[in-house]
């Protein structure tokens, strides 16, 4: 029984370096990047667009715009394909079908990130450069690279939020003489929509946090886009691109990029742990 | 005219039965483009020579090697971490504010980007504590970033042990770390199992936190303490540097086949852990 009880708290003493790693995370990161955000100014360095190391010019509002533009782009992309998945998988496809499709999208998972970029940029950038025009490296590039890439997390978390509707809710509907389609619209997808909300923002943040990909397709531009089609620079590849050669403040200012990204993340992933928890409180009370 | 619900059913069921295809197609392409781009230059010599002019020419053994060690210590120093939380999960705690702050930790560290543990590593492992940019550096960084997953997955592993396993095992006179070792762990192996299997695919695939502790080094790795490209990297830079094509291609391909195995093995062993525990 002692020895249970050592052996207990040894456990505890590992089982707690997943919170210790994240607080030293947050700790080194936050004491390389803030004091420069606060030497520079808060304003100037969310608020200015002008990016300039060598001349100590740090402002990353083209960046918080590029990372914005392709995080909604691929949300978009990504919801509408990972809706799509998961009703098919769940309501329609044969159970063989979908348990032979789900490995997959666990593959579409694996796949490492620089090959998506890779066959974003020899594929669909010659693409949008022929058919749509400008340079090709584009918000509307990486928003599509980044929408197939985030889609397994949200068709996931959306397949589990879908299978934990009650049985009794989609048999009711289709004993009211609803078809399957409506039962899907009117009762399935409202009964699990905080599930599919909580999906769709870590999808987001998962798109926001993405950088080789990124990196491969968006361009780089060091401007705020004004169309799908301009390239961009995010947070995450400022931080890629740069950290190489970079040292002193310009090396601070990365990390500073790194604590407004992770800041934004934290947000997200609080959000969408909100949403997560009001679905089970309002299924305790009902 | 108004559209009958039959018909609308008809239409919409179609059209989320063609965003299916889609996704599914895209992924066939992905693979099938690179395997038949890069499958014809792999070859023996290919997989057992070093590179010489920055990767133009030669072979990529180096960076096999670089991913081998990188990814197999990040998972090795991973694995009994997350296996012992997930044991003190489920084993030897109850629910409760502890529980809740573990998994709280365990979801953010999941939630953060590469980008961000590569910044990480660099100041910590690879400054502060003196490591440089290591293979050390790089696996550690790693172990921290799939040290999540393996938490989760072996979590449901074992809270899918029947509890009628560690009763008979009590009931046997077994302590709680004899049940646990013997029998929980046991039955629990093949989905644990899955969970490191995928956790070792994520390593090989991550590029950006390797680039920041791992460094560049072209050559062979000869201690912990050197300098490695892994295989993404090494893709990474030929492809977006325009040094070789078909070496880009080519090292893809080797790089999509060892995550294909992977993920075959997974599979694999998550059916044999559904036929165990469903039995």
């Amino acid at each position: 029984m002692k020895r249970d009880r050592l052996i207990g708290a040894m456990l505890l003493v590992v089982a707690l370096s997943a919170i210790s790693g994240l607080a030293l995370i947050t700790v080194f990161i936050f004491r390389e990047g803030v004091p420069i955000i606060l030497r520079v100014g808060a304003g100037q360095f969310f608020l200015s667009t002008d990016w300039e190391p060598s001349l100590g010019h740090f402002g990353i509002l083209s960046m918080l715009g590029g990372s914005l533009a392709v995080t909604v782009g691929a949300a978009v992309i990504g919801v509408v394909f990972s809706l799509g998945l998961a009703i098919v998988l769940t309501q329609f496809a044969p159970p063989g079908l979908a348990a032979a499709l789900k490995p997959a999208i666990e593959l579409l998972a694996g796949i490492p990130s620089v090959v998506y970029g890779f066959v974003g940029v020899v594929t669909l950038v010659p693409l949008i450069r022929h058919f749509l025009g400008g340079p090709g490296l584009s918000v509307l590039a990486a928003s599509i690279v980044l929408g197939i890439m985030i889609l397994p997390t949200i068709t996931s978390i959306a397949i589990d939020a879908l299978q934990a509707v009650p049985r009794s809710y989609v048999e009711g509907s289709i004993a009211l003489g609803a078809t399957r389609w409506q039962t899907v619209t009117m009762v399935l997808l409202r009964a699990a929509r905080s599930g599919i909300v909580a999906a769709v923002i870590l999808g987001m943040g998962r798109a926001i946090g993405e950088t080789m990909a990124v990196i491969m397709v968006a361009g780089n531009a060091l401007a705020l886009p004004h169309s799908p089609l301009d390239p961009v620079r995010t947070l995450t590849s400022n931080i890629a691109l740069e950290m190489g050669y970079a040292s002193g403040d310009h090396r601070q200012a990365l990390f500073a990029t790194g604590v407004t990204l992770f800041a934004i993340i934290t947000l997200l992933n609080t959000a969408a742990l909100a949403v997560s928890r009001r679905r089970a409180g309002r299924r305790r009370v009902g | 005219m108004r559209v009958s619900p039959a018909n609308t059913q008809r239409v919409a069921v179609g059209s989320m039965w063609a965003l299916a295809a889609i996704v599914f197609a895209v992924l066939v392409f992905i693979l099938a483009f690179i395997l038949a781009h890069g499958l014809p230059h792999v070859t023996w010599s290919f997989l057992t020579q070093s590179p010489s002019s920055m990767g133009r020419e030669g072979g990529i053994f180096p960076m096999i090697l670089g991913t081998i060690l990188v990814a197999g210590l990040a998972v090795l120093v991973a694995a009994p971490i997350g296996v012992a939380t997930a044991v003190y999960l489920t084993e030897y705690t109850r629910e409760g504010r502890l529980t809740a702050v573990i998994r709280f930790g365990a979801d953010c560290l999941a939630g953060v980007p590469s980008i961000i543990f590569g910044l990480f590593g660099f100041v910590f492992f690879a400054i502060a504590l003196g490591m440089g940019l290591s293979v050390l550096s790089g696996s550690l960084t790693l172990a921290l970033m799939v040290l999540p997953t393996i938490i989760r997955t072996s979590e449901e592993a074992i809270r899918a042990v029947p509890y009628a396993y560690r009763e008979v095992s009590f009931g046997l006179g077994s302590t709680r770390w004899q049940t646990v070792t013997t029998v929980v762990l046991r039955s629990a192996l093949p989905g644990i199992s899955t969970g490191i299997v995928l956790s070792l695919g994520r390593s090989i695939s991550e590029t950006a936190a390797v680039m920041l502790t791992a460094g560049s080094a072209l050559r062979l790795p000869r201690s912990l303490f050197d300098s490695s490209r892994t295989l993404a990297l090494h893709f990474y830079i030929l492809s977006r540097e325009g040094i070789s094509m078909p070496n880009a291609y080519a090292t893809a391909s080797v790089l999509i086949i060892a995550i294909l195995a992977l993920n075959l093995l997974a599979y694999w062993l998550m059916r044999r852990f559904v036929a165990k525990v469903g039995r």
